[in-house]
């Protein structure tokens, strides 16, 4: 049996590099607490990756088992509900360990160059460790109350950083509107934890997800409003899991995101943190599949739409970072379908595997999306797609790679995304019609998008640019590198043999009859943006005039965040607070008045001795001490 | 038992009496030129008095079991204590005002007699003891909160304070003798072993509770206090508001956990009404508020909602929660209303407005502040969000999941007017904030122990499962 006791030093190197910087990192030079940051991720990378190569390498063996090399006691509740901060691997945890790791090494080499100059430098790097260790004890919580406490603090590290940029207001804003939006879904997720605890007795994910346990016979006959306890549990958890995962509705904090400086895109909000939602389902995956599979396929539907949604207003928006949010969110909904679709055992458990397999190599391609995104915005000063054209003479590097993470996206074979994606699609055919036409049809969506930017990015009309656009230095453009190699070659993983639901690997087969639509909808989708953006023209413009009002419903992203103020502004604000206001100033304190307006007859003669509000305090305690006797005798007498 | 095991379980009043009386002499022989000096000596006297009161002894009980000790009253004595050290901490500035250079004893004075009264009231075996105790504490505190006698707020907020305790006080006397007619006894066992859910004893118990509610300041019977928390000086708000109201919150849970045992049922709705409507209102009203101290009074009577979660949990895992949120509330309040105070004695502000852009002048107070917002707001991972979630861990224990949802909804809507004060702070412009200044080194000293409990109560696990053990040995 290998030591895996040395995994505790992954999360714990950038805990110890944020506490140096953040205390120190204003006396040293800048680019020292980078540096000190970027070397701890490397180690922490390294041993990741080792821990990836002996756990799923080392030993031949059938099946894979959850292995514990530390868990400490941290409170006891009761005897049986106890609370531990500990370390739990298992094939996903371990993936994700890798994911995390390498975006996050990627993006601290990158940001040397990206963020360079930029006040604040040292914060963003103590900032930056101090998420990588909150996302990494996340993936590794053996409970579920560990999960949230780091689900709140990547929450609050995602908040930190959304709102860098804290001069600009609309940064501000967008902080403040992620913080929020997720916050109301962790309420969901807190409840579901204690319903859950209240009715298992236990936190701990070897009991919840052990297939068999009796531990859920307790809550087996309960329910509440004609759904079971347990459902209500789930589904609030998910609803916590949607909330970071940016699922429809929570989906609407996550393009206003794009306020934060770039690399904290690529790492938090496309490759990391939008998908602890996903970890979560599969790490309980065993719970959903097996009590409540009701709110499983509900998961699925929320996945499906989510990802045809977004792609929509993907394809209308033109600041090209938020055409990059949209997608994340389309490709999220994938990974949800995958795990909505998705049996236990054996073959079944395709939809699974392709989920985890997708988050991989969808953190790979769309982490590279947007550090190469960085790169242009850092060449041309702009984030819009009408600012730019023409930049593959300019930008080479970026070029060739932004073009193999387009390709991954899409699904073209032999590049990663296309096995990953072209699985998902075989989950969903072999057991929901509807979400695979759903998916079938996003695929299409999807690379029609993607190449739209491509073409509008780096061909398309030859701008005339004030200062000649310059390729990144090299510190930008080895992970640029680095990622595309892992966009290109990733899908050789054989991640059928590491990752199962139940931990039993399995043999796939390809199935030509989905491989081969699918290819050729991911070609029609560039074909359509070949036509309309290769070369400038006047087809994209005719189209918008010729959808009329479709297009701009769809530019303003189906209304969603109108909606939303509407319900928070017009009917929150002024149909319960405004009431619950003039309630306040008319009636009780009219009431007071009444009252007050005897008292003040009798106070005028004494005057100057009472204010007048004494006794309706006393009016009121009474009142209050009557209403109580009288209630509470009827019911209880 | 011996009398000197008698002496050691009544350690906390004793070394209070001895303290009090100390204070008075060495007061009347200062020179007059000297009287600030008042201040250091009642410091040092009562960190002394503090740490004596950490002697341990075996449980027991005295005057033929109406006062009762054991490690549980003992612990939440030292909570109430370490309360009292830091609101001395922090008074220091207060008292050098030039309005108070004769009369700095009585503060210490009557603060030292409050928590005399309030030690009786927590030990009490009977209902005499108890009531002796309550009206102890309760007297001294008006003449606290009138302790700006020359202000008209501040003499207003005294009366108001003193009438209105006494009506509560009134209702509360009622019940227990109707308590008393129903049982036939004012001793806590006799009674526990009697009660019964007849008319009488339901009327008696409301009446109980609406006279607790009133020091608890639960909704319906809080309205006196804004008014008290905004008139009195705002070291005696934070005092009112921690100290005062925490005692009453230990001796409400140890009664209903004893003598109304076996009428659960009744008390549990009146609790479950009485929670959601004071979470709800304190809310409303806090989200109104542009006085520092009437935010924090509202505020604090929104955490007394919470509270009556913990107790809805009943028995040990109840008792815990509560006297563990209670711990964490001292350095989370008392936090809050020391940098408040600061800023108050620096340059007279206590208007949320007349915060804005403090960052850029005070810093440090303005991060004290956040991290006392955020831990009444129950942000994790700082203390204020786990003693929230075992209040809430209490009450999911005997399955009120509604409740909770009530009270988590609360939770998220207080998040947003304790964020408002904090964006005032950080995020506002302010032509003219308020100019920096530094805080006396006590006033200093006060927020480090302050920040530093709401750092790590929360994650220093061995505290919860001390108090567990202190707790389930008793119910």
């Amino acid at each position: 049996m290998t030591d895996f006791s040395y995994t505790l030093l992954i999360p714990l190197i950038p805990l110890l590099v944020f506490i140096f910087t953040g205390l120190f990192g204003m006396k040293w030079k800048p680019i020292v607490s980078g540096l000190i940051g970027t070397v701890g991720l490397a180690i922490s990378f390294m041993l990741s990756l080792l821990a990836g190569y002996q756990y799923f390498f080392a030993s031949a063996t059938e099946s894979f088992h959850s292995i514990i090399p530390f868990n400490w006691l941290w409170l006891s509740l009761s005897d049986s509900l106890q609370i531990q901060m500990g370390v739990l691997l298992d094939p996903i945890s371990v993936m994700m360990l890798v994911v995390v790791t390498t975006i996050s090494f990627m993006t601290h080499i990158y940001s040397l160059g990206y963020m360079k100059g930029e006040k604040g430098f040292a914060r963003f790097y103590a900032f930056l460790s101090l998420f990588t260790f909150s996302m990494l004890g996340l993936v590794m919580a053996t409970n579920i109350f560990q999960m949230f406490i780091f689900y709140e603090l990547v929450g609050a590290c995602s908040f930190l950083l959304i709102g860098f940029y804290y001069q600009k207001p609309s940064a501000v804003a967008a902080a403040k509107k992620a913080f929020i939006v997720t916050r109301f879904a962790d309420l969901g997720f807190l409840i579901g934890v204690l319903i859950l605890s209240f009715y298992t007795g236990t936190f701990d994910f070897e009991k919840l997800t052990q297939p068999g346990s009796t531990i859920f016979t307790h809550v087996a006959g309960l329910s509440f409003m004609g759904i079971s306890a347990l459902s209500w549990a789930m589904g609030l958890i998910f609803a916590g899991a949607a909330g970071k995962s940016a699922m429809f509705p929570f989906h609407i904090w996550l393009p206003d995101a794009m306020e934060g400086p770039t690399p904290v895109s690529a790492l938090i909000h496309a490759a990391t943190m939008v998908v602890a939602g996903v970890f979560t389902v599969a790490r309980l995956f065993p719970i959903y599949h097996f009590y409540t599979p009701d709110v499983l396929i509900f998961i699925g539907y929320v996945g499906g739409f989510t990802s045809l949604f977004a792609a929509i207003i993907a394809i209308t928006q033109f600041d090209i970072k938020r055409v990059l949010a949209y997608s994340t969110l389309s490709q999220i909904g994938y990974m949800m379908v995958g795990l909505g679709v998705s049996g236990y055992g054996g073959e079944a458990g395709l939809g699974y595997m392709a989920a985890m397999f997708h988050l991989f190599t969808h953190a790979m391609f769309k982490g590279l999306l947007f550090l190469a995104a960085g790169a242009i915005i850092h060449a041309v000063h702009s984030n819009y797609m009408k600012d730019m054209g023409g930049l593959r003479k300019h930008l080479p590097i970026t070029h060739i790679t932004f073009l193999a993470a387009s390709l991954a996206i899409s699904g073209i074979p032999p590049f990663a995304g296309f096995f990953s994606k072209d699985e998902i699609l075989a989950a969903a055919f072999h057991s929901n019609k509807l979400l695979f036409y759903t998916e079938y049809i996003t695929a299409g969506i999807t690379s029609f998008y993607i190449f739209r930017l491509y073409f509008n990015i780096f061909w398309g009309k030859n701008t005339q640019y004030k200062h000649k656009p310059r390729e990144a230095p090299l510190n930008m453009t080895i992970p640029l590198i680095f990622l595309a190699l892992a966009s290109t070659f990733g899908g050789f993983i054989p991640f059928h043999n590491l990752i199962a639901p139940d931990m039993k690997p399995f043999a796939t087969h390809t199935d030509l009859l989905i491989v081969l639509p699918s290819v050729f909808i991911g070609l029609l989708g560039i074909a359509g943006a070949w036509i309309l953006y290769k070369k400038e023209n006047d087809i994209p413009e005719k189209i918008t005039v010729w959808m009329g009002g479709l297009y701009t419903v769809t530019y303003r992203k189906f209304y969603i965040d109108e909606i939303y103020m509407f319900v928070t502004k017009k009917i929150i604000f002024n149909r319960i607070a405004r009431p619950v206001a003039w309630f306040d100033r008319h009636i009780v304190d009219g009431f007071m008045m009444g009252i007050g307006a005897v008292t003040v007859m009798v106070s005028r003669k004494i005057k100057g001795l009472q204010t007048g509000e004494l006794q309706q305090y006393a009016f009121v305690y009474v009142a209050g001490v009557i209403l109580f006797v009288l209630t509470f005798l009827y019911y209880l007498g | 038992m011996t009398g000197f095991q008698s002496i050691l379980l009544l350690r906390h009043e004793l070394l209070l009496i001895v303290a009090a009386l100390a204070i008075i002499v060495v007061d009347l022989s200062l020179p007059a030129g000297k009287k600030t000096r008042i201040i250091h000596f009642s410091l040092i006297l009562f960190s002394v008095v503090f740490l004596l009161s950490f002697f341990p002894t075996k449980s027991g009980e005295l005057f033929g079991g109406s006062f009762q000790g054991n490690q549980l009253t003992g612990f939440m004595k030292d909570i109430l204590n370490l309360a009292v050290l830091i609101v001395f901490l922090q008074s220091g500035g207060y008292l050098r005002k030039k309005e108070n250079a004769h009369k700095m004893a009585e503060f210490f004075v009557l603060i030292i007699f409050t928590l005399i009264g309030m030690d009786f009231m927590i030990s009490s075996g009977d209902f005499l003891t108890f009531f002796i105790g309550l009206e102890t504490a309760s007297i001294p505190i008006a003449g606290l909160a009138a302790y700006d006698q020359l202000k008209s707020r501040s003499a207003e907020a005294g009366v108001k304070l003193i009438l209105l305790s006494a009506l509560s006080s009134g209702v509360l006397l009622y019940g227990i003798s109707m308590i008393y007619g129903a049982t036939g006894s004012i001793y806590f066992k006799d009674i526990a072993l009697k009660i019964s859910s007849s008319p009488l004893i339901i009327l008696g118990f409301i009446f109980f509770v609406s006279g607790m509610g009133f020091k608890i300041s639960l909704v319906p019977f809080h309205l006196w206090t804004a008014d008290v928390y905004e008139g009195a000086p705002i070291n005696v708000t934070a005092y009112l508001s921690v100290v005062s109201k925490g005692a009453a919150v230990f001796i409400f849970a140890i009664i209903l956990f004893t003598v109304f045992k076996n009428v659960i049922h009744i008390w549990e709705n009146v609790l479950y009404a009485l929670a959601v409507l004071t979470m709800t209102i304190g809310n409303l009203f806090a989200l109104r508020q542009n006085n520092i101290k009437r935010f924090l009074a509202f505020s604090s009577i929104a955490q007394a909602g919470f509270i009556m979660l913990g107790i809805m949990g009943t028995g040990g895992l109840g008792m815990t929660t509560v006297v563990y949120f209670l711990l964490i509330y001292v350095f989370t309040n008392l936090a809050a209303f020391g940098v408040a105070a600061a800023i108050f004695d620096a340059s007279g502000v206590e208007t949320i407005s007349g915060y804005k852009g403090l960052y850029s002048t005070n810093p440090k107070l303005s991060l004290v502040m956040m991290l006392a917002l955020f831990s009444l707001a129950g942000i994790p991972p700082v203390a204020g969000f786990f003693g929230k979630f075992f209040l809430f861990t209490s009450a999911g224990s005997q399955g009120y999941f509604i409740l909770i949802l009530i009270a988590v909804i609360n939770a998220t809507i207080s998040l947003y007017y304790y964020l408002g004060v904090i964006k005032a702070m950080f995020i506002d412009k302010n032509d003219q904030p308020v100019a920096a200044f530094n805080s006396s080194v006590t006033m200093r000293i006060s927020l480090l122990i302050c920040s530093t409990g709401i750092f790590f109560v929360g994650f220093a696990s061995g505290i919860f499962e001390y108090i567990m053990s202190l707790s389930s040995m008793l119910f």
